[in-house]
């Protein structure tokens, strides 16, 4: 695979456990066992009672859209097109950034509330990036 | 409460700004600094404290020749400077200083000896944001402002008219950078940054730098200008990683640094006369009108298309003409407070007559920190 061109993240002690998940195609989650609330971007405490008793686990992927941008302005490393950079809220709660792909990057393709599903983008041997597409339509009964 | 008053006596911008590319970053800071405490009729000897943001205090104070008794490098954005001003007045109360100079500087368009910009791909940010696209101000700061849009029932006009009504208040400031009217279809047909955000509603990037000199309001009187009383003082700060605010449609940094600054002035919102609300991009002032109680949530675009902002309106906003038309060299929170002081001393282009209580509301990162000053020509 060509080699990619975008900053990558680089792990710390504390955010590896996810990285491994998202090489390994699941997309994890701490969840604080005093208090039961989950949390992210990752650290081995619980950022609403400083509890140090937390666990990973892995989440649906299952996600909303809450807002973003779609950025006009010339990236060498994102290409020439527009392209969007958005938050989503994850079923679990927590909201991450990331970027909605494998749908038309315009303002009618995305909607805020639109269900989406995590795919991860292979970047390097070591990183895979967690991005999200429009969840597919469910099948009529 | 506070048990003793500080007042501003020296605020000096640097003698150009626009385009510099003929001084450094390091010698803007010395002539926004020099200006200052010409303004005040101090030198170099009789600074006590030193305050910058982003480059550090001790080379400030190095290179001007200070010798401090207190040093105050806080450094959270463009807010820093009401950081600065809050802490100042601490340390003069406390007694850890007696004449505090607190300096900006950027050369924000030139980048004649400015700082690197650069991100660490082991930080929070560098791992849960940039690989997405995440990196200036426009594909950051930007990012809330669809959910609020949606919340709240605001449009892309509304946001296109905070950017013309600032553009009139820049109209009467010669040493805005932008003069000429424009209309709401100038904003909407202007060049497409990063969708909704249009150029014309992002800040400018520009060369220049400020200064401000504080003292105790007891030794302000025997100095030259009038002095500029501060009442109350606000901060805060919530995440340096944008998606992980609370909720897209308000600032809790905003908010708790307003509540705090109201306080401790002991003022309700109609005695403000005048106030300045970081614009780095338009969406900042509809937030801020709301999270510092000027309006009810959702009601700031209303607020400010039925003209209560504009030249003439009961609560003049931005009236050097924002970081969107007056200038923003990276760092603007310095060019609200002085704004905020030339119109406490009534020396201001755009001049709101008989305004006593000026507040100057800033933003640190994109919505990372707050710092809220509440100023008076009064005192207390
Ligand atoms: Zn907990």
């Amino acid at each position: 695979m060509a080699e990619y061109p975008r900053p990558l993240p680089l792990p710390t002690p504390e955010t590896q456990h996810f990285w491994d998940g998202c090489k390994a195609g699941e997309l994890r989650l701490q969840r604080c066992t005093d208090c039961t609330h989950t949390y992210f971007p990752p650290r081995p405490f619980c950022p609403a009672c400083s509890s140090r008793k937390v666990e990973v686990f892995k989440a649906s992927g299952k996600a909303t859209l809450y807002s973003y941008i779609i950025n006009h302005r010339p990236r060498p490393d994102f290409g020439d097109q527009p392209h969007s950079i958005a938050v989503v809220t994850l079923e679990e709660g927590p909201r991450m950034m990331t970027n909605i792909i494998e749908c038309p990057q315009t303002p009618e393709a995305l909607q805020l509330d639109m269900p989406l599903e995590v795919i991860f983008e292979k970047a390097s041997e070591e990183i895979s990036l967690p991005k999200f597409k429009p969840a597919p339509t469910p099948a009529r009964k | 409460m506070k048990q003793k008053t500080v007042a501003v006596v020296g605020a000096a911008e640097t003698t150009e700004m626009g385009k510099i590319p003929g001084t450094s970053q390091l010698m803007l800071h010395a002539d926004a600094a020099l200006n200052a405490m010409r303004d005040a009729g101090l030198t170099a000897k009789d600074i006590d404290g030193i305050a910058t943001a982003g480059d550090s205090p001790v080379e400030i104070a190095q290179y001007l020749g200070i010798t401090p008794t207190w040093v105050d490098g806080t450094s959270v954005g463009g807010c820093s400077f009401m950081l600065h001003v809050r802490h100042a007045a601490a340390a003069i109360n406390e007694g850890l200083c007696n004449t505090v100079l607190i300096t900006h500087a950027e050369s924000g368009r030139s980048r004649v000896g400015a700082r690197k910009f650069s991100r660490d791909p082991a930080s929070q940010m560098g791992q849960f944001e940039v690989p997405y696209g995440v990196t200036t101000p426009p594909t950051m700061f930007t990012i809330p402002v669809l959910r609020y849009m949606k919340e709240v029932g605001v449009t892309e006009e509304d946001l296109a008219m905070v950017a013309v009504i600032q553009r009139e208040w820049a109209a009467k400031n010669p040493r805005a950078t932008f003069h000429d009217p424009i209309s709401v279809d100038d904003v909407l047909n202007s060049k497409m940054i990063a969708w909704p955000f249009r150029i014309l509603m992002c800040c400018l990037v520009t060369d220049g730098g400020g200064a401000l000199i504080l003292t105790s309001a007891d030794r302000a009187k025997d100095f030259p200008q009038k002095p500029v009383y501060i009442l109350g003082t606000g901060e805060s700060c919530e995440t340096p990683l944008i998606s992980q605010m609370e909720d897209f449609t308000t600032s809790k940094a905003f908010r708790v640094s307003g509540k705090k600054a109201f306080a401790e002035a002991g003022i309700t919102h109609k005695d403000v006369d005048h106030l300045m609300i970081y614009d780095a991009f338009a969406h900042l002032p509809l937030y801020g009108l709301e999270d510092l109680g000027f309006c009810g949530r959702g009601e700031a675009a209303a607020f400010i298309r039925e003209r209560n902002t504009a030249p003439g309106g009961k609560l003049p906003l931005n009236t050097n003409g924002g970081g969107l038309s007056y200038m923003h060299s990276g760092m603007y929170g310095m060019y609200a407070l002085q704004e905020s002081v030339r119109q406490m001393r009534g020396i201001a282009p755009a001049q709101v007559p008989g305004a006593k209580i000026s507040i100057a509301h800033g933003v640190g990162g994109m919505f990372a920190a707050s710092g809220t000053i509440v100023f008076s020509n009064e005192k207390p």
